[in-house]
């Protein structure tokens, strides 16, 4: 108890409740007030949740492995859905501009993702072995080295796909929308996306858990150089768990590429969005980044709709409730939720 | 008798007395174009990226908050003088532009508070998550950034219209910088500076003698967000106009590129790493080459991120870092001993990649 929690926080965890309390009295208010468009409100802030858990969980595995704070991180994921949205064009010849009749089948889904997820893990890995491998240590260094490669990248982007924010189309066979409670809800937003990130979630534990692999994963996240000692290629389990936390951010980039956008902009926002989402859930943690991005989409959906007090409507402010709580949490916890000393 | 000068020291002092000369006359030897577009523009971008390097090299602190908070020193002038969108408070120029530093300094304090205790990477990650919400928020609160940005600010009558007489804002910038310099200097000698490095090589050990290890550090970070706020008032005055736009994710970067490439633990590298930054800004538009999509004059940005990659991937110390391995290599040459520590400035010890390291690693 005492490692987990000083008793000099005691008094801000209780403001802590308090706030929460009012947050959830006011949902609970406005939910009365409307119950068909909180439920669209809840699922958006869910599902938003469901895509930066997919993109996030690679950041907080390499990170907690490797002490690489990868800040290309966003590029790799608006480069996923770059390369699914022109391989979706240029093979299956799909038009982001459906007429009716046009029909697009699930094949010129599933390629382009399978695709864009597998060119990610390879880039992810070459850029680990080739810029990263031999500097570990200088966290610092690294993370310039990725910056470095962000700026890069995003001006790549913008030279070869333009400017204009574009969509991978969702199957036509797929329905628009799904029964939810009376009401209706987006099916690939609902069944695709938070179905992908509950499997992906459950997978990730059970490799984490209970393969060898996961089992030197966590040895080496809790000390790295003990692992070495014991004869392990650590070199090869980093390269692993690169590959892996870039297939996840490649296959979020699909994903949110489908459900939302491809457009310049879109690398800094999900950067910002697995940067919270790891300092609310502390580094290096899997149930912390579920956590995190369960509060960081549902406050945001939250607070772009329910920001109105009376005739005062505050939702152009709704960035400051983020801000927020990335305050609150460092402010009780400064390693986050999850988080260990290195 | 007499303490002997050094003949280094004397070289040191007519370098930097013929320096401070050529920027005193520097508009009557340049035109208004390069006196405008590259050096008072690199003025001011070397001050944001010396707040930068004031948090890194005194304490141990490298922050990505800067371009937000100078956004905040911009916007909140922006908004208390006169202006084409925003509130157009109609204050008085230069209480406007206190006003705006002001800001800067006070959320300056708020966010040290907040990264305070933590170090290294953590303390990178959560700045720069702070500049990027700053960013967003003048983004959707358009009653505060207007729509699309604040345009023609008005600027005090000493810098005037800075297009048509650019000589105004350029002496302003020049005697801000250095004000900064000499600010920053003393106060790396009072023992308030002097602890912020005790905190910086050992936090540990400081606390242990008991002193209030976040307290400095978020003063210090305070410090960095008035600097931070000069930067962004005189960025303002230089366009006439701030817009969201202009603090996002990619500036945050330009500045962290400047302070890199001059070189994290050497102030005046702020300078030249910003000269070098518009520069390129600014020629290399015309002599890029094309190269399918690859290359060509709107590739700045790839430019610039290939040099800011080979920069840390070969001298982490930036420009300085290499300056100083040769001058170490060269000595070396020459038989003279004790050159493999490499010295910065004050004499501080620095071994570039070992304290390149030694600064991320946090220290709990």
């Amino acid at each position: 108890m005492s490692a987990w929690l000083d008793a000099r926080l005691l008094p801000r965890l209780l403001l802590g409740l308090l706030a929460s309390a009012v947050v959830f009295a006011w949902l609970a208010y406005k939910g009365s007030q409307n119950g068909a468009q909180f439920l669209t409100v809840s699922l958006n802030g869910l599902t938003l949740a469901a895509l930066y858990f997919v993109v996030a969980a690679g950041f907080t595995l390499i990170f907690g492995l490797m002490r690489v704070v990868n800040m290309a991180h966003g590029s790799l994921y608006l480069l996923a859905g770059y390369l699914a949205f022109t391989s979706q064009q240029s093979w299956f010849g799909v038009t982001s501009n459906l007429l009716f009749g046009h029909t697009v089948s699930v094949a010129s889904w599933i390629v382009p993702l399978i695709f864009a997820t597998v060119v990610i893990g390879v880039v992810g890995v070459a850029m680990q072995q080739v810029l990263l491998r031999w500097n570990l240590g200088q966290d610092l260094r690294q993370a310039l080295i990725t910056i470095a490669l962000s700026v890069i990248l995003a001006d790549q982007m913008l030279a070869h796909f333009g400017g204009i924010a574009q969509s991978i189309q969702q199957p036509t066979a797929w329905p628009n929308s799904v029964p939810v409670l009376g009401s209706h809800y987006g099916f690939f937003r609902l069944l695709v996306v938070v179905g992908a990130a509950l499997v992906i979630g459950a997978l990730l534990w059970a490799v984490i858990r209970l393969t060898r692999f996961g089992m030197i994963i966590r040895a080496g996240v809790d000390d790295r150089a003990m692992v070495s000692a014991l004869g392990i290629n650590v070199q090869r389990v980093f390269a692993g768990a690169f590959l892996i936390g870039a297939l996840l951010v490649g296959f979020g980039g699909v994903l949110g590429g489908t459900m939302i956008a491809v457009q310049p902009g879109a690398d800094a926002k999900f950067l910002l969005n697995s940067l919270i989402v790891v300092i609310i859930g502390g580094m290096g943690s899997l149930g912390g980044a579920a956590i995190g991005a369960l509060a960081l989409g549902l406050v945001s959906a939250y607070a772009d709709v329910y920001l109105k007090f009376g005739s005062t409507d505050l939702t152009n402010y709704s960035i400051l409730l983020t801000f927020i709580l990335v305050v609150v949490m460092l402010a009780v916890r400064p390693l986050g939720l999850f988080g260990r000393p290195a | 008798m007499r303490p002997r000068v050094s003949r280094e020291r004397v070289l040191i002092w007519a370098a930097v007395l013929l320096l401070l000369l050529l920027c005193a006359l520097a508009p009557v030897l340049f035109t208004g174009y390069f006196l405008s577009q590259i050096l008072t523009k690199a003025l001011w971008l070397g001050i944001a990226a010396a707040s930068l390097i004031f948090l890194s090299r005194y304490g141990g602190m490298i922050s990505l908050a800067q371009v937000g908070l100078y956004a905040i020193a911009g916007f909140t002038m922006a908004n208390l003088g006169s202006a084409f969108g925003g509130h157009h408070l109609g204050w008085n120029p230069w209480a406007a532009a206190i006003g705006g530093v002001a800001a800067a300094t006070a959320f300056g304090l708020l966010f040290g508070a907040i990264a305070s205790r933590s170090y290294g990477i953590y303390f990178l990650m959560i700045t720069l998550a702070l500049s990027v919400i700053v960013f967003y928020f003048f983004g959707q609160a358009t009653d505060f950034s207007g729509y699309g940005g604040i345009r023609s600010v008005a600027t005090p009558e000493l810098v005037g219209n800075p297009i048509a007489h650019p000589e105004g804002l350029y002496y302003v910038s020049l005697a801000a910088t250095v004000l900064i310099l000499l600010g920053i200097r003393y106060l790396a000698g009072t023992p308030f500076g002097l602890v912020l490095q005790g905190i910086r090589d050992d936090p540990a050990r400081m606390r242990a003698l008991g002193y209030r290890v976040a307290l400095h550090r978020t003063l210090a970070f305070g410090v960095g967000a008035f600097i931070a706020g000069v930067a962004g008032i005189l960025s303002v005055w230089y366009q006439t106009q701030i817009s969201p736009g202009g603090v996002d994710i990619a500036q945050t970067i330009n500045v962290l590129v400047i302070a890199v490439i001059g070189g994290l633990y050497w102030l005046e590298g702020a300078w030249i790493g910003a000269l070098l930054f518009t520069v390129l800004d600014n020629y290399s538009r015309t002599w890029l080459p094309s190269i399918g999509e690859w290359m060509g004059p709107d590739r700045f940005e790839t430019v610039l991120g290939i040099i800011f990659l080979l920069i840390v991937l070969l001298s982490p110390g930036g420009l300085v870092g290499i300056w100083q391995r040769l001058r170490a290599r060269v000595s070396r040459a020459l038989g003279q001993r004790g050159t493999t520590v490499l010295m910065g400035p004050d004499g501080v010890a620095v071994v570039e990649t070992e304290r390149f390291a030694e600064a991320a690693r946090p220290r709990e």
